[in-house]
């Protein structure tokens, strides 16, 4: 089983079961995690998919790519190091135990 | 208990039922869906899942056990014939009623096909737009295939990158001047017409379809209005779509441009209400309608809200995508009304946006491959705010620092 953590602007944990190859933002809306709007559909279209990977966890995950990041620099709530867009982090089972938070705001 | 109907189990559709239980509403929801599956994404029917680059699954808008879990009662694969709105009562295809308090209308739209007269009601001619379309239309997409796409608009020209890049060969006819002619302007067509020359599409533009003729299971033969004929082993027909009132008008609901409603999603009906794809409503002193996830989404939310007694006017904002090939297109705002079209080269090769003005109010930014842009024009817009057209122009002034416009003092 590959745990994953979301924990909602509330401070709310969701404990999930991951599955390798769905995203991290495919997971939380099987899940019904509240917060993650996702309105392109993972399509890395918006950015309404936003977390906070974390920091013990940033380092293991797969880097953005540039538009990502470029979408990246413009949501609010962003911090350099722990942002990620959840739908292009594709789910492994390396990631057990991975916990990330969903701002209070997406977009 | 008191009773909501949903009609239309699409994005709009599944999330109203949602937010009406987020929202605090205890009594009974059925949510009715006239296919068979529940509630899934349609944006990546004509991109990643004909591409076969996503399975089914993932198409889901939630997990099935999502409405048993929130006390839906969700029904596919059923049609509601008729609305008696003095009874809120609603008549199904097959005799059945359901007595109901309230109603939300989110029944979308139907692409529009190809008249019998011109040949359209043959097989073979596919529209795109549900699962069952996309799932029909699949096994022709084999290399080296002949493929018909009538209509240059943004599905047309998603379902051409498609099939180019499996290896069909593309012919995609527009009947209009050029291609996106309702909803670009002519840079942002010029852009994407030069991509899909790139990938070898043939694309015809000022040429309508006269006719499509085919013999047994023969290749189609199209005639075109510049004389010309040519073969095709399928035709997709991408012409647009009619927002889905059939139902609104047995409840006797007033119509403009789809169902009318307020910025509430209130119907003429003080029972019924409506959103996504199907309503028009006001924005900015005009009416519009819009077909997009993000005003699915938030319109049915907002009407929800108000179905509870809870509403605030929704404010739509407008934002749409499209990706083709590698390039991904992001669009922010509307341009209906622009005078002025400003282009920005960005920062990276192949990267470019189009700025829409009218007058120094900016309306719109399409960006290809400059999420940036597309992120700073759409703040913008959300915020009333325009930058200056000149230093927009000049890429390099950065996006973070475009100087804006004094406000117009209202």
């Amino acid at each position: 089983m590959i745990k994953i953590t979301f924990i909602t602007a509330d401070g709310a944990e969701h404990v999930t079961e991951g599955r390798a190859g769905l995203s991290l933002m495919e997971v939380a809306r099987m899940a019904d995690v509240p917060g993650i709007l996702a309105e392109c559909g993972g399509a890395c279209s918006c950015s309404t998919c936003h977390v906070h990977v974390d920091p013990g966890w940033v380092a293991q995950l797969p880097e953005k790519d540039e538009m990502e990041a470029d979408l990246l620099d413009f949501a609010s709530d962003v911090d350099e190091a722990t942002s990620r867009l959840s739908c292009q982090i594709t789910v492994t089972v390396d990631m057990d135990g991975l916990r990330v938070s969903i701002p209070a705001e997406q977009g | 208990m008191s009773h909501i109907a949903v009609i239309g189990a699409g994005q709009a559709g599944s999330a109203l039922a949602a937010k009406l239980r987020t929202l605090g509403f205890d009594g009974r929801i059925t949510l009715i869906g006239a296919e068979p599956v529940p509630p899934y994404q349609r944006p990546p029917l004509s991109k990643k899942y004909m591409a076969g680059e996503m399975a089914l699954e993932r198409l889901y808008l939630r997990p099935t056990r999502f409405y048993d879990d929130q006390d839906i009662t969700l029904v596919t694969d059923t049609r509601v014939a008729a609305i008696d709105a003095d009874s809120m009562t609603l008549r199904m295809e097959d005799g059945s009623t359901l007595s109901t308090d309230q109603i939300a209308l989110t029944t979308g739209a139907d692409p529009i096909c190809l008249p019998p007269a011109l040949g359209g009601d043959q097989p073979g001619i596919y529209t795109m737009r549900s699962l069952a379309d996309a799932d029909a239309m699949a096994p022709e997409f084999v290399p080296g295939r002949r493929v018909l796409i009538v209509g240059g608009g943004y599905i047309g020209l998603e379902a051409a990158a498609v099939a180019a890049s499996k290896g069909l060969t593309v012919t995609l006819v527009e009947m209009a001047p050029r291609i996106l002619a309702r909803v670009a302007a002519a840079e942002t067509a010029d852009w994407i017409r030069a991509m899909h020359k790139g990938h070898g599409v043939d694309i015809r533009e000022g040429c309508a379809l006269n006719g499509l003729a085919r013999s047994g299971d023969g290749p189609f033969t199209a005639t075109l209005s510049d004389g010309s004929t040519l073969e095709a082993d399928f035709v997709i027909c991408g012409i647009g779509v009619r927002p889905a009132t059939a139902l609104a008008e047995t409840a006797g609901l007033a119509l403009d441009n789809g169902i009318a409603v307020d910025e509430f999603g209130r119907t003429s009906h003080d029972r019924i209400f409506a959103a996504g794809d199907c309503a028009s409503f006001p924005w900015k002193g005009q009416r519009i309608r819009l077909e997009s996830v993000p005003n699915a989404i938030d319109q049915a939310e907002a009407t929800a809200a108000t179905m509870l007694g809870q509403g605030a006017p929704y404010v739509a904002r407008p934002w749409f995508w499209s990706d083709q090939y590698d390039v991904k297109l992001q669009i922010a705002g509307l341009n209906t009304g622009y005078d002025r079209v400003i282009v920005r080269p960005g920062d990276k090769p192949g990267s470019q946006s189009h700025w829409y003005f009218r007058g120094g109010t900016l309306l719109a930014v399409d960006a290809m491959n400059d999420p940036r842009a597309y992120m700073t024009g759409k703040r913008l817009i959300e915020a009333g705010q325009s930058p200056l057209p000149e230093a927009v122009a000049d890429a390099t002034t950065p996006l973070k620092s475009l100087p804006l416009a004094a406000s117009i003092a209202a």
